[in-house]
């Protein structure tokens, strides 16, 4: 033992490459991301902030851009569709994928065909669905050639090119965001709480309003979130489905950039960036919401 | 609130299962169990895993559905009855506290699914927790307890509607063996307490001898044997219960002859004689089965004042257990049988290879 304890030559340059090698071990996982880091540094965040510097420094510095959105009827009214749109296809979402997300959840061999229908969007582009919606809702479309046909209608109604059309498709696209969050919180419920509940006397009803909504509700706010988000920057769907006086923000901006009016162009960015970021910054502070989120991402 | 279920005479709900059977699939987890629960009893399913003894109670609450049979409570079949019509406390294994309700939410909830009114569930609900001593606790979220407090919650929230009948699925399996042994003695009070009827299920068999009135053995979803503790461990009716509960020695013998009920059987030329309640042929090939801690040495300062059997050994392994000694033991046809001993200065320790002669008490002898 007492060899040992004595101080021996090599130990003294062991124990100072020690901490070095202890340090390089500690930042693998920052050269792992560097690569990635670079490229989105350089080809994507610095553009994006340029561009959202020409809102302030386009043709000199100033604010002005700003203050002018404050008298600008048509970003006003523009803003406040985008917000409506967003908010209307987030509450289908939620209303449509909740139930959805339940079965998922209680389905056993039919699970993974549910999960397949649930994804199957994701592996189709948004473009491609939103012209099967042209389709489907236009004046000889399925659906009002289907609605004539069972007598339910005398002429076609007019969906395509209305806001309707729009929260369709939109919800259409974007309910495996509300879906999945909430499918995985459900998910984390432990059985045995629903049969206890049932066994104290719960009916099913009285059990989801008390036991499994109350802790499902970080999957919903995750999905709610989530969903509101993607809405608020939707630009393809909104253009080809919708309105031509039902402009969204995306729309206006693409608008600005086809008259190269782009300072202008970068307000709207900058405000809509804004608005996401707000809603981000708000919600973190829900319960279980960086939990929820940190899951639904597995 | 439970005054319509306070009309029977006692406090405690009745069970009968009569031929209840549970498949899945292929597999018959409950294969034709058929039990009377007796009003006020604690009743163990006691069984290795995967004998049906939680199926059976599953079934009972209501959460399974059995595939035939019937079950009735009090009387009345309950087989269509959904768990939240059954009016039965359940204790599950891992708690089943609900997380996001405080332990007085969660006490209170079986209560406000009634519609008890909100200052009589506060009362219950202090009641209750004083019940299982955690007064003050009322406050605190699930996650805040040791695993014994939320296991005692859980037996709060369980009995809070004063139901006739609580079932318990291995409540203690969690615990370590200290705070376990504490819990079945406050469960044995508990169920003097509230005098309702218990149905326990567990795999430990220590657990079983030391808390129930009656124990319903199980393997392979059949009832092997239904008793008293005592009754299982003196008198186990087949080899499967005689090995699960406690240690047994198992002598294969041949049948001799009858005397009274006592059976007489050839065991390594030696004669032995066995409690049996039945009446089998001579000639026919039985197991005898006997208690280590009931064997003897002959040689031993030991005043036999029963019938004993006698039988000529070698010692083929010797352990000090501190309390005991542990004697293997093996007869000349080569059956081998454990004896134990207490570990006492006044008693000579037996070497291996010495040869022994063992005595035992007829009545300590069994055929299964």
């Amino acid at each position: 033992m007492s060899e040992i304890a004595q101080p021996s030559p090599i130990a003294v340059p062991l124990g100072a490459v020690r901490p070095l090698l202890l340090n390089w071990r500690r930042h693998v996982p920052l050269l792992l991301v560097a690569p990635l880091l670079i490229y989105m540094l350089v080809l994507y965040a610095l553009p994006v902030l340029a561009m959202l510097l020409r809102s302030l420094n386009d043709p000199t510095w100033t604010l002005s851009h700003y203050t002018a959105l404050f008298e600008d009827v048509v970003f006003a009214k523009t803003f406040w569709i985008t917000i409506n749109t967003s908010v209307t296809v987030t509450l289908g979402c939620l209303v449509l994928g909740y139930p959805v997300a339940m079965g998922l959840v209680r389905a056993k061999a039919m699970a993974p065909l549910i999960l397949i229908v649930i994804l199957l969007p994701f592996w189709t582009s948004v473009l491609v669905r939103s012209y099967a919606w042209m389709v489907l809702l236009g004046r000889h479309g399925l659906v009002n050639e289907g609605l004539i046909a069972i007598g339910m209608i005398d002429r076609p109604l007019r969906i395509l090119n209305t806001p309707l059309a729009t929260q369709i498709a939109m919800i259409h696209i974007l309910l495996p965001y509300m879906i999945l969050p909430i499918a995985n919180a459900l998910r984390q419920i432990d059985p045995s709480l629903i049969r206890a509940a049932s066994g104290l006397g719960a009916t099913p009803f009285m059990t989801f309003r008390q036991i499994i909504l109350p802790l499902s509700m970080s999957g919903v706010a995750a999905g709610t979130l989530l969903t509101f988000v993607l809405a608020l920057g939707f630009y393809i769907t909104p253009a080809m489905v919708g309105g031509p006086r039902d402009i969204t923000l995306s729309m206006l901006i693409a608008q600005e950039v086809d008259q190269l009016n782009w300072p202008y162009a970068a307000t709207l960015s900058a405000v809509l960036l804004a608005t996401a970021l707000a809603i981000l910054a708000a919600a973190r502070h829900l319960p279980g919401v960086g939990n929820a989120f940190r899951m639904s991402m597995r | 609130m439970g005054e319509a279920g306070m009309n029977d005479a006692g406090r405690g709900a009745s069970v009968t299962l009569a031929d209840l059977e549970k498949r899945y699939d292929r597999v018959n987890a409950v294969d034709g169990v058929s039990l009377d629960i007796l009003s006020g009893e604690f009743l163990t399913l006691l069984g290795p895993s995967g004998s049906g003894k939680t199926s059976t109670l599953m079934m009972i609450a209501g959460f399974e559905t059995p595939t035939a049979g019937d079950i009735a409570i009090d009387g009345t079949s309950v087989v269509a009855m959904p768990p939240y019509r059954r009016n039965i406390g359940m204790v599950f294994q891992n708690y089943a506290l609900f997380p996001h309700l405080t332990v007085d939410e969660n006490i209170g909830f079986p209560l406000k699914q009634r519609g008890v009114p909100k200052a009589e569930r506060a009362k219950l609900v202090a009641e209750a927790l004083e019940l299982v001593h955690l007064p003050g606790y009322g406050e605190r979220y699930p996650r805040q307890l040791s695993g014994g407090q939320q296991q005692r919650v859980a037996v709060a929230r369980a009995v809070v509607f004063k139901p006739r009948l609580l079932l318990m699925d291995e409540p203690l399996g969690a615990l370590d063996k200290q705070l376990r042994e504490n819990l079945q003695l406050e469960m044995r009070r508990l169920h003097s307490d509230l005098g309702i009827t218990f149905i326990y299920v567990t795999h430990d068999q220590e657990e079983a001898l030391t808390m129930s009135d009656r124990i319903a053995v199980m393997n392979d979803g059949k009832v092997a044997q239904v008793g008293s503790p005592e009754d299982l461990y003196d008198r186990p009716s087949d080899r499967f219960v005689a090995g699960f509960i406690g240690e047994s020695n198992f002598l294969p013998a041949i049948v001799r002859g009858m005397e009274d009920d006592v059976v007489i059987a050839e065991c390594d030329g030696a004669l032995i004689r066995a409690m049996c309640p039945g009446r089998p042929a001579s000639g026919d090939k039985v197991t005898l089965t006997t208690r280590p801690e009931r064997l003897r040495f002959a040689d031993s300062a030991w005043n036999a004042t029963t019938p004993q059997n006698r039988l000529s050994v070698t010692v083929t392994e010797a352990v000090f257990a501190g309390e005991r000694c542990r004697y293997m033991l093996q007869a000349g046809d080569g059956t081998s049988m454990v004896l134990k001993e207490p570990s006492s200065a006044a008693i000579r320790r037996r070497a291996i290879g010495e040869r022994a002669e063992i005595s035992w008490s007829v009545a300590d002898t069994i055929l299964v």
